[in-house]
């Protein structure tokens, strides 16, 4: 599991280390079963304070990421394939609106970024 | 949540000074960092919850105790780490645990002798031969040897250098890694706690201004600014605190949502340090 904690970022920390243990359960680096940190261990490990990993899984585990196991641990919850796909398309979908936002700067039109993403596209085919 | 401390309505009168009536619980298992300007009463708090001087109103209750009817009890399950720790000049580090020792029914002697050796301390070295620094581990050690489910420090970090000040920090948070373990410490270097601190307790002037959680304070307190002449304080919600230059204004508020809401395009939003909410309170919302 990989973590990155920005001090520089405006988003609050549980909420950076929420994004990306769901962006490693998304993209299959975390599989189901896969037992997690405990909240106090993650907590130093990260420097950062118990509360704020505690509301981190707990984020997780109402939006059905990961099962609490009462006196065992925190571990990948069992995702179900449609609601897996749907969360994948969604981070697609955000990371595109992330290019157009920079296009727009940079006054990309959109035909032009149609081109560069068809290129895109079939340079991975 | 357990409490390992509570504290009530806690009074002391000074010539010139008054403690008052303070009141939060710091919860079993986490940190809490008590932070204020110096002589906001930080040290009175931490002397009274040791029953080190005479309370003049209020209670204090540790591990659900009373602690002066149960001091002797609640006193052993204490690891207090002053600011300056005082021991015989010429006595032998390991001579002094040896001396300590039968004072506490849980004292490990192969914990300390381990501890020693992590801090890099020898038990032949004598008290006085030791750094600031190292009267400080040592302190912390004997703290940690007789397994305490408390441990109070006064000002800990005060006069050590950054790389101690980080292994102290690192330490306290191994200390929570067990949930029944409770650490307060005072401090007015506001980023050891901004690191580690889970919940925070402000004084000012003798009264308690907040005690909460880290993390909620740090989200919702913040600081607008605009132009001169743009803004009052009272224009701003919640606004605590206030800073003009020629250039502009600066305020504190508690609720930096609400003061966007209110201001929009016509101020700027910073989220607020603890030492941004220590500097703006102190100076008030006056003309300064």
């Amino acid at each position: 599991m990989k973590i990155i904690i920005s001090n520089a970022s405006p988003d609050p920390i549980y909420e950076q280390v929420t994004r990306q243990i769901k962006g490693q359960i998304i993209s299959g680096d975390l599989k189901e079963g896969d037992p997690l940190p405990s909240i106090r261990k993650l907590a130093q490990d990260l420097q950062i304070s118990v509360i704020t990993t505690k509301r981190a899984y707990e984020e997780l585990q109402k939006e059905g990421f990961i099962d609490a196991v009462e006196g065992k641990g925190s571990y990948v919850a069992m995702q179900n394939k449609e609601l897996l796909r749907e969360k994948k398309m969604k981070l697609v979908e955000e990371k595109m609106s992330e290019a157009v936002e920079e296009a727009r700067l940079l006054g990309i039109t959109l035909p032009e970024l149609r081109e560069m993403l068809t290129l895109l596209f079939k340079e991975k085919d | 949540m357990t409490n390992a401390i509570e504290i009530k309505r806690l009074r002391k009168e000074y010539k010139g000074f008054t403690l008052e009536d303070a009141t939060f619980d710091v919860p079993e298992g986490y940190i809490m960092g008590l932070i204020g300007p110096n002589g906001a009463g930080k040290t009175t708090i931490i002397k009274l919850i040791m029953n080190l001087i005479r309370r003049d109103g209020g209670e204090v209750r540790l591990f659900g105790l009373d602690n002066l009817r149960h001091e002797p009890e609640v006193k052993a399950r204490i690891g207090f780490v002053y600011d300056v720790p005082r021991f015989h000049e010429d006595v032998p580090l390991g001579v002094i645990a040896s001396a300590i020792a039968p004072f506490y029914v849980k004292w490990d002697a192969s914990l300390f002798r381990r501890l020693l050796e992590e801090f890099e301390l020898g038990p032949k070295t004598m008290f006085k031969k030791l750094s600031h620094g190292q009267k400080m581990k040592f302190s912390l050690a004997l703290a940690l040897a007789h397994d305490a489910d408390l441990i109070l420090m006064d000002e800990p970090t005060a006069g050590l250098d950054p790389v101690f000040r980080f292994e102290l920090l690192e330490r306290l948070r191994s200390i929570i890694q067990n949930e029944r373990k409770t650490v307060l410490f005072s401090s007015h270097i506001t980023t050891d706690l901004e690191r580690v601190a889970d919940h925070i307790t402000f004084i000012h002037e003798g009264r308690i201004v907040f005690s909460e959680a880290k993390d909620d304070i740090l989200e919702t307190w913040g600081v607008v600014k605009a132009g001169p002449d743009v803004l009052q304080p009272a224009d701003v919600p919640e606004s605590r605190g206030v800073k003009r230059t020629d250039y502009g204004i600066e305020i504190l508020t508690s609720d930096v949502a609400a003061a966007r809401d209110a201001l929009g395009g016509r101020a700027v939003y910073d989220k607020a340090t603890l030492e941004d909410i220590m500097f703006y309170m102190s100076r008030g919302n006056g003309h300064a």
